[in-house]
């Protein structure tokens, strides 16, 4: 079987998946089969064919897993979504959409040679820098949840951030692939530019409160770099590097300090100050509220969950138990309605997309398209490893989404880009010749 | 660079692995924990999403606890509601969202939310929830008589007190009423209404059910406790006689009896029962020593949570208390014999634990254990579980108690009780006024049994108590007694 009817075949399973699952919480909802869930397989189909169809078209040699594990993704977030609020799941499935035609036209645009990118190298840096200074703007900025992270432009607003990310991947892979004989040896007077460019993005970073994409950016740096010069005392560096600005973030920044208190000691025996009230409360009903209530929810999915549907997401006065859940938190919902079942096979499908994601990278030709395949890959996993870690106490909690699965249309729209671009580097390298 | 990319591979999957353990984690290993915790509201969620048993009284048959439905975002939930207020406020207690459960509802709750361990339920909770279906719990069905309970809740007032009744022969708890009491109906949304009630005391505590968990000063109502002690000890009969000064040597210093204007002279045990006379019941006490007095009233209960099926911190232990909390003596010289022989010295009892005594002595000194539930009930119908009569114990013998009983119904028919009498009921009682130090501030008793006649065993033993008083036992407690007893004798009509 060629690449592409193993791609339209777990298309289809995709689909069915998509479909069961509107079924099962039509079910639960009005204890009623409805026409629903078959309407929706079919558009979920239709919409992923289209892709199928310009990958064929313009990508036909590339990897036939990537796409179909999207869409299993996809169809996950679309579905979790709209158990939690059924207007909410319409409009990801639309963002879905967009994604996807994002997607066509990249792999459109770059049918010929991706590579022409690797000489926007700088642009992308410079880009990157100033849409992460985007939402420091006076009249774009808007303030959420303590970080300014958002970019209103009157019809749309949109989180720079996400964008940003891949633009820093590319210039990283382009200047990496430059200087890394250099590097490799040693000679530092090529390190400068690369620290500016990094320092910058740390620096904006830091101003916008923005700590997961922090950890993110500097996690995909170290990575790059270390699969470019293939020298373990740069990351060692590297690493020591970040522990000292965690020392200083941890002393400096009270919104550091806060959220390390909160993973270490989410619950506390006495009442101790909570700012929001300001008044004396545990800690599990004021400052680690959302993780708390979080591990609450995973806890009572157990092994095989609630059932779609079935889960508990408001109080017994009808207010929301956790804040967020629809994007920080998804992974908490999915592991209440589909239990460590559903959720390990989540995870797993994030695995195997990585395995397929670095696959690309092995197959890669170039440097360059190594380094941007690795690069997107190893961004991907680290993402998820941080949101989902935070959700689960293993990292201190930082407001990222999920790839593919939370709510929200620019991290929808960035990462069909991300599958565009390794779906062209895997094209190029398998094409015959 | 491809070595460096499969060492990055290896890297990621670790990451993505980690998260699969710690998943693992919170929802296996984990997941009993923090289902268990307070602040858990999914856990709250799926308590009232369970439709809950409701509580009965027993006589006549009515709904003490039960349920109102509320859809809450498409899910039905069960609140609960009591319709007979504040009447039964303490033995049902409350179950609530925001200030969690007392009384039966928090003892109980198990059965009420089907969680217990029963065959029957556990199979019929599991199809519940395989079909989908709302869990039922079951229901409980208590001793209480609603109508005698009225009584004792009209008769308190706003007197702060307790009253306790019983069946002896059984140990069914017939009234088990706390004043002031509360409105549970109001514990969810008007808390502050409760904290607003005032009575004839401060703090008024009215969540406090006085029942059994108020400890109280037992006056002269522990001589029934020393006199039983001085028969087991065979030194004494009822006609021993003793010489009553109106006084009583304790350490060269002189204790009074209560009414000193009036020394009684030469005096037989049995009319010093009757006419409650403190130095004969000092010297007993002198003679015997505490710790045998007291070794007496632990064959009666004392020193332990009476058992019943409330729950055990709004239970108390009655006995000696020392610094707060309950103390029994090393040696008789720790502790004044002479005046705890006639219940002072830092005794202290609740109405649960003297209605025990009470129905000791009048059914032949054989302590049967008290519970105030009849049986649970499952949804269905089925009986899961129902109270049969227990005997504790053979408090004392059966000719002590019975002469013990004679003398508590010579104090009822010619004594200091005599406004419990009822025509056509042999009742025997004993009064009690425990001084507190503050004049005009007494606690009162009365404690009686009472049957159709002396040879039958008695239908109901009754502890009434009251906290600052301006009177004695004989003229406060024991006409309530009276009305209570009444009630339950020959019934009233349904409140």
């Amino acid at each position: 079987m060629s690449a592409r009817s193993r791609e339209l075949a777990g298309l289809i399973v995709a689909a069915l998946l998509a479909g069961i699952a509107l079924a099962s919480i039509t079910i639960a909802r009005d204890a009623e089969v409805s026409a629903s869930a078959v309407t929706w397989g079919a558009l979920f189909l239709a919409l992923y064919l289209v892709a199928h169809v310009v990958v064929r078209r313009t990508v036909p040699y590339a990897d036939g897993a990537l796409l179909p594990l999207t869409a299993v993704l996809t169809a996950f977030g679309i579905t979790t979504i709209y158990r939690l609020d059924s207007q909410d799941g319409g409009r990801q499935a639309v963002w879905v959409a967009i994604g996807v035609g994002v997607l066509c036209a990249t792999l459109v645009a770059l049918r010929h040679d991706y590579r022409v990118l690797e000489s926007y190298r700088y642009l992308f840096g410079v880009a990157a820098v100033a849409l992460l200074l985007l939402p420091r703007i006076p009249g774009f900025g808007e303030e959420v949840n303590g970080a300014r992270l958002w970019v209103d432009l009157g019809v749309i607003q949109f989180q720079p951030g996400e964008l940003a990310k891949i633009f820093l991947i590319l210039f990283l892979a382009g200047y990496l692939r430059e200087k890394r004989e250099s590097l490799a040896r040693g000679q530092l007077k090529d390190v400068g530019p690369l620290l500016a460019i990094w320092g910058a993005a740390m620096v904006v970073i830091v101003v916008t409160n923005d700590l997961g994409s922090a950890l993110l950016t500097f996690g995909i740096f170290l990575a790059m770099l270390y699969v470019a010069t293939g020298r373990a005392l740069y990351v060692a560096a590297g690493l020591a590097l970040f522990l000292g600005g965690a020392a200083v973030l941890y002393n400096a920044i009270h919104h550091v300090q806060d959220r390390v208190t909160i993973w270490l000691h989410p619950w506390t025996d006495e009442r101790v100050f909570c700012a929001t009230t300001g008044e004396l409360d545990f800690r599990q009903n004021c400052a680690s509220y959302q993780l708390v209530k979080s591990l609450y929810s995973i806890a009572n999915g157990g092994f095989g969950g609630t059932g779609l549907g079935e889960g508990t997401f408001t109080s017994v006065d009808g207010t929301q138990l956790i804040p967020y859940l629809r994007t920080d938190f998804i992974f908490s919902a999915i592991a209440q309605e589909l239990g460590l079942v559903g959720a390990a096979a989540v995870l797993l499908v994030f695995m195997v997309f990585v395995v397929r994601g670095m696959r690309v990278a092995l197959q890669a030709q170039d440097g360059f398209s190594k380094l941007l395949a690795a690069g997107l890959t190893f961004g991907f996993a680290l993402q998820t490893f941080i949101i989902v870690g935070g959700v689960l106490r293993v990292v201190p909690l930082t407001g990222i989404t999920l790839p593919f699965v939370s709510y929200g249309g620019t991290s929808i729209v960035a990462n069909f880009v991300l599958l565009a671009l390794l779906l062209l580097v895997s094209n190029r390298a398998n094409t015959p010749r | 660079m491809n070595k460096q990319i499969v060492r990055l591979t290896q890297v990621a999957l670790v990451l993505v692995g980690v998260l699969v353990v710690m998943t693992t984690y919170w929802q296996t290993w984990a997941a009993a924990g923090l289902a268990d915790r307070q602040d858990n509201a999914i856990r709250r969620v799926h308590e009232f999403s369970i439709d809950r048993g409701l509580i009965f009284s027993f006589e006549p048959r009515k709904r003490l606890a039960r349920n109102r439905q509320r859809v809450v975002d498409g899910r039905t939930l069960y609140f609960r509601r009591y319709p007979y207020g504040p009447l039964t406020a303490h033995v049902v207690g409350y179950s609530t969202v925001g200030r969690s459960r007392t009384g039966l509802e928090r003892s109980l709750n198990d059965y009420l939310t089907a969680s217990n361990a029963n065959l029957s339920t556990v199979v019929d909770k599991a199809l519940d929830e395989l079909r989908g279906k709302t869990v039922r719990g079951n229901n409980v069905v208590t001793t209480i008589d609603l109508g005698a309970q009225a009584v004792a809740a009209e008769q308190l007032g706003t007197n702060c007190g307790a009253v306790l009744a019983l069946d002896p022969r059984s140990g069914r708890v017939l009234v088990m009423a706390a004043s002031p009491s509360f409105d549970p109906n109001r514990v969810e949304n008007d808390f502050d209404s409760i904290s607003a009630i005032t009575a004839n005391c401060t703090p008024a505590s009215p969540l406090l059910n006085r029942a059994s968990a108020g400890l109280y000063v037992p006056g002269s109502t522990f001589k029934v406790i020393t006199a039983s002690a001085a028969l087991e000890s065979k030194k004494y009969t009822p006609e021993s006689t003793f010489y009553d000064p109106g006084y009583c040597k304790v350490y060269g210093k002189r204790v009074n009896n209560f009414d000193t204007s009036r020394p009684y002279g030469t005096v037989t045990l049995f009319d010093a029962l009757t006419y409650s006379v403190n130095s004969v019941f000092c010297n007993i006490g002198l003679k015997l020593g505490a710790k045998r007095i007291l070794d007496t009233a632990k064959r009666f209960g004392f020193y332990e949570k009476p058992p019943l099926e409330t729950p055990t911190d709004e239970r108390l232990a009655s006995g000696l208390y020392r610094n707060g909390s309950l103390f029994y003596p090393k040696v008789d010289a720790n502790v004044d014999a002479g005046r705890m022989a006639f219940g002072q010295e830092r005794m202290l009892v609740t109405a649960l634990q003297n209605a025990m005594v009470a129905g000791t002595i009048g059914f032949h000194g054989r302590l049967m254990e008290p519970h105030v539930v009849d049986k649970i009930v499952g949804p269905g119908g089925k009986v899961i579980d129902k109270q049969e009569p227990h005997l504790i114990r053979q408090a004392v013998s059966e000719k002590t108690a019975d002469e013990v009983a004679d003398m508590m119904r010579s104090a009822v028919a010619r004594g200091t009780g005599t406004a419990a009498q009822i025509y056509g009921y042999s009742i025997g009682g004993k009064t009690g006024t425990g001084e507190t130090g503050i004049p005009g501030s007494n606690t009162t008793w009365f404690i009686a049994f009472a049957g159709k006649d002396e040879e039958s065993a008695p239908e109901l033993a009754i502890a009434v108590v009251l906290q600052n008083q301006s009177g004695v036992g004989g003229t406060t407690a024991a006409p309530i007694a009276r009305s209570v007893m009444q009630a339950i004798l020959q019934g009233t009509e349904n409140p």
